[in-house]
């Protein structure tokens, strides 16, 4: 393992080395050039010379090729350099991915450099604002998790456009307030409003990339949604505060009127408001263009880029706020897409999502780095930018901890202390900050150069020590605040059961107070938006989910059961094979309680209570007592409060708890079963299911239906006859859900099918009714047919995946409800 | 939110639930909102099938023997004041020292909410944790690959700790002392019930 992981160190490292050696010739070739990074250049028809005389087989013609050669090397370049850092995973839990990718930038700048004593290649604002940045905003709208998001979005507003606000109006005038004190110099040709620009520009925190180092120390889950949100919204109010202090700035300062400050706060508004009602109509556009595109699934991925693309574009257009145009694109049309596009469509847009994203992020911190080294527009300032530093980190605690302060008052999660550490110290500025300051107007603002250089070093300098020391920092904390004693065992299983208890209670008892707003939208989007934007069929089986769901997965318990009982004994035993459902049974292992054993589990979680639990005494009850203690730790269901959104701009991330909820449905199912009485079953027909119950060979199969208005029962048994298909006609009358038994092959007494209670479907459609069996064993298995597994899912996550619906149940989103997260402030 | 004057109406004993649970009026018509929405055969009573409609749930490891606690007394249904006097245990304690004595318990003492959880373990209502019940519950609460006899290790260990006259069993009060230095009042609390 350690020679193969070498091995594969040394050929990337060679790679690498060998794509780097590649681009100095194409450095030396550009070095006249502008950035190859315009591809408005077309090389096509120029030759550098005449055409040498003769006929040549083969020649050199790199000139045609040249610009999108090079874009393809530098991409290639980029990705190489991430593949390598993946290799290690240590680096990876420490180091944040920005912090890698600006020290990659850095190396390459500095071997262009070496190579050729110019930048030649720098990230224009062009290419920035027009390809780079919309993939990274719209993965992040795309993959927002709505339900927490908007629940949340008192506490996400506030903290996006005040704080920003907050951050630009202080940092500007503190910086202005210094240059008047004259520390920086009599020379700087600025004036106030350039500094309030500079603010605008230093003021936008990408916090979601310092968040990637959390994977394992538990952070609150109330504070990613918030963060997340936080650093998706304020890119966008970034760019309109940036927009309106530059065209103050054109103006000129002294002809700035009372009534253009006025002007400059409404366009505020009509920006950031404009853009985002442009997002949602494209968002709806494009929830209904993937209503039809059944027929052309191979290009349904294209249709979400496009459109979303287009969005960003015309918002642009209309000089209205385009990165919030494309998040709100993102976060209007995931519901719809979702549940319009086939599985595959879905994977694909999701993994060509999280593609472009990582990759634009890649490329633009090597840019960043490369950019860095271009000498010609270092200006260096000391007061300057030690102030811009401590100012821009002073006052972000500030502002984090005011804004929390208040929030707290009104939200029922509070934001505790650790949290606002995160929060302030994880204030990155990002790339987000460069291509603004590099967008500056030269002819408007004499001191470009000097805002560029200190722009570069902050982003560095917050990028690199605060991102690799944030992790550090947060661990101390948590530590410092532990308890120190180790819980005793009961304290962590009852205090676990009162957790379960508490997430229970608050389901039972509902959002109260937030559910008016919630159950309004959705009796909405399920009365008339859904109609317009999801596929027919789509439709039609989501208002059937919850029955059939409910029935199939009961039909899979009761298969679970008697395949238990058929085998002798209720140990659970995988059966995917057999069983045509996404169903994986929880395999019985006989893992040795050996201490290695244990520990060894699970290694990537961080056990806190590791030093406690190495100050014991190592004796055999002192061992056992650690051991128990540990799987305790590890093996108890989390509480849903305990569930972790996860988003990582460079990694699609399953999360752990969809097979808990798997598990644990399936055995509240097949309990539940069991549980029930036979209240509503009819004498006679529990008669004629125990008389069918004897025969092994073959098991009538019932369809009585008995449409009357008292509560009817179907009992429906599948035929074991590999050759025939059983259609099920339900009855359209009350509610409930027809139970489907499996055939009882032995005489055991435990048969669920005594104790079947019925219920029905309410809906006229009987697709769903058509279970078609295929045997393929002798086994009392029960296989779904495909139209069936295509339509309703045979798990909670997937069948969440490919609908949503109107129950609280259904509600819940790819992550968990916290309904403990304030929905509005 | 929502027109609390038709609900009022349909509310009986207000005062009453007022007075024993101590919600406040408008507490307890959201509610009443709550329990209408989850009656969906609108029969004034929840039954078992409409606690098990909320998806959540069946996910929760202890869900069905939560709802179980809702029906006390083997009853099938339950009609709005036992809903809210149930979720009434959950309220958040205030600390009051000038409390009468002689007054009843409040009903979302310390007490009380240890005994409902109590109640989630103790199934035949004898007033004990057997080994048994704790296995059940372990069984429950731990994920899957967890194999039999470390489920068992776990039960004895657990039971261990907190037996303090050696009867193999816990009871209330053996529970209760096991948790005295968890924060109680802020586990099992619900914020915004109050």
């Amino acid at each position: 393992m350690g020679r193969d992981r070498s091995g594969c160190v040394a050929r990337s490292a060679l790679l690498t080395a060998l794509a780097l050696l590649l681009c100095c010739p194409v450095a030396g070739n550009t070095a006249e050039q502008e950035s190859h990074t315009e591809r408005g250049h077309s090389r096509w028809g120029n030759e550098t010379g005449e055409p040498q005389p003769g006929f040549h087989i083969v020649s050199l013609r790199w000139e045609k090729v040249q610009a999108p050669y090079v874009i393809a090397l530098w991409i290639l370049v980029a990705s190489l350099g991430q593949a390598v850092f993946h290799l290690s995973e240590k680096i990876t839990s420490v180091v944040p991915e920005s912090a890698l990718l600006i020290m990659l930038g850095l190396i390459l700048g500095g071997v262009v450099w070496a190579a050729d004593h110019t930048a030649s290649f720098t990230l224009t604002p062009t290419v920035f604002f027009f390809y780079l940045l919309p993939p990274i905003v719209l993965d992040a709208g795309y993959f927002m998790p709505n339900q927490q998001f908007f629940r949340n979005l008192g506490s996400i507003l506030m903290y996006a456009i005040i704080g920003t606000i907050w951050n630009t109006v202080t940092t500007g005038l503190s910086l202005y307030g210094v240059f008047r004190t004259g520390i920086m110099g009599k020379d700087l040709n600025v004036g106030l409003m350039e500094f309030l620009l500079f603010g605008s520009v230093i003021a936008a925190v990408d916090t979601v990339a310092a968040l990637t180092v959390f994977e394992d120390v538990h952070v609150n889950e109330a504070l990613f949604i918030v963060v997340f949100g936080e650093s998706l919204l304020n890119d966008g109010v970034t760019v309109v505060l940036y927009n309106v202090f530059d065209s103050f700035v054109a103006v000129g300062a002294g002809n700035i009127q009372g009534l253009d400050y006025f002007k400059g706060i409404v366009s505020f508004f009509v920006a950031s408001l404009g853009g985002i009602a442009v997002g949602i109509i494209f968002g709806f556009l494009l929830s209904v263009v993937t209503r039809f595109t059944e027929r052309v699934r191979v290009i349904e991925p294209g249709f979400v880029f496009v459109i979303s693309y287009l969005s960003y574009l015309t918002a642009e257009m209309l000089s209205l706020s385009a990165v919030l145009a494309i998040a709100f694109c993102g976060i209007c049309c995931q519901k719809y897409v979702k549940a319009n596009l086939c599985e595959q469509s879905i994977t694909t847009v999701r993994y060509a999502m999280k593609m472009l994203a990582s990759g634009a992020e890649t490329i633009i911190f090597m840019f960043l780095g490369i950019s860095a080294v271009d000498t010609n527009i270092w200006t260096w300032n000391t007061a300057f930018i030690l102030f811009t530093l401590v100012f821009i980190s002073v006052y972000r605690v500030i502002g984090v901890v005011i804004q929390t302060w208040i929030l707290n008052h009104y939200r029922v999660v509070r934001l505790e202390f650790i949290d606002q550490v995160v929060m302030s110290y994880g204030g990155l500025r990002g790339s987000m900050a460069f291509a603004l300051v590099v967008l500056l107007d030269l002819k408007h603002i004499h001191e470009k150069r000097l805002f560029v250089s200190t722009t570069i070093i902050v982003v560095y300098f917050t990028i690199i020590f605060q991102g690799l020391t944030i992790k550090p920092l947060v661990k101390w904390l948590k530590v410092k605040r532990k308890q120190q004693k180790e819980p005793l065992l009961n304290e962590q299983l009852h205090g676990r059961a009162f957790d379960h208890i508490m997430s229970a209670v608050e389901d039972i008892s509902g959002q109260i107070g937030h559910n008016y707003i919630q159950n309004k939208w959705t009796n909405f989007d399920r009365k008339y938006l859904s109609k317009m934007m999801v596929r027919k069929s789509a439709q039609i089986s989501r208002d059937k989910i919850l029955s059939v769901f409910r029935e199939l997965n009961l039909k899979d318990a009761i298969s679970y059961v008697s395949e238990g009982e058929w085998q002798g004994s209720l140990a659970f035993m995988r059966s995917i094979s057999d069983v045509n459902v996404d169903f994986t049974g929880p395999r019985y292992t006989a893992l040795d309680s050996s201490n290695s054993a244990v520990l060894c589990e699970n290694a990537s979680e961080v056990c806190l209570d590791m030093q406690a639990t190495e100050n014991r005494a190592k004796s055999p009850k002192d061992r056992e007592e650690i051991v128990t203690h540990h799987m305790l730790q590890q093996h108890l269901y989390k509480p849903r409060q305990r569930y972790k959104i996860n988003y990582s701009r460079h990694k699609l991330v399953r999360s752990e708890d969809e097979k808990q909820d798997k598990e644990i449905f399936q055995r509240t199912m097949k309990m539940r079963l069991e549980h029930f009485k036979p209240t509503k079953l009819e004498v006679n027909h529990n008669a004629t299911i125990r008389n069918t119950k004897k025969e092994k060979a073959t098991i009538k199969k019932h369809s009585d239906v008995v449409p009357n208005k008292r509560t009817p029962t179907h009992s429906h048994a599948l035929h074991k006859d590999k050759d025939s298909e059983v259609k099920d006609h339900c009855d359209p009358s009350d509610d409930g859900i027809s139970f489907l038994i499996t055939p009882e092959i032995n005489e055991s007494e435990e048969t669920i099918t005594g104790n079947i209670p019925c219920l029905f479907f309410t809906e006229e459609d009987q697709l769903v009714c058509q279970i078609i069996p295929l045997w393929t064993s002798d086994e009392g298995t029960i296989i779904l047919s495909q139209k069936v597994n295509l339509q309703v899912p045979g798990n909670p996550n997937n069948f969440r995946h490919s609908s949503e619906s109107i129950d609280s149940f259904l509600l819940a989103d790819i992550s968990k409800e916290d309904p403990l997260s304030e929905s509005s402030v | 939110m929502g027109s609390y004057s038709s609900h009022l109406a349909k509310i009986e004993d207000l005062h009453g639930m007022i007075q024993e649970t101590g919600f406040t009026k408008a507490h307890i018509c959201r509610l009443y909102d709550r329990f209408a929405d989850l009656d969906k055969s609108e029969t004034g009573k929840l039954s078992r099938e409409d606690f098990q409609r909320i998806g959540e749930l069946a996910v929760n490891p202890l869900g069905d023997r939560i709802i179980n606690a809702f029906f006390p007394d083997e009853k099938q249904s339950i009609d709005f004041r036992s809903f809210v006097r149930i979720l009434a245990c959950f309220r958040p304690t205030v600390k009051d020292n000038h409390a009468d004595p002689n007054a009843p318990e409040p009903i979302n003492s310390r007490s009380n909410k240890l005994r409902f959880a109590f109640q989630l373990y103790d199934q035949d209502r004898d007033g004990v944790i057997s080994r048994d019940e704790l296995i059940q519950v372990l069984r429950m609460m731990l994920e899957a690959q967890v194999t039999k006899d470390q489920l068992e290790s776990i039960t004895d260990r657990t039971i261990q700790e907190a037996d303090l006259d050696g009867d193999g069993a816990i009871s209330f009060e053996e529970f209760r002392k096991s948790l005295e230095n968890i924060n109680l009042e802020h586990k099992m609390s619900i914020r915004f019930l109050q």
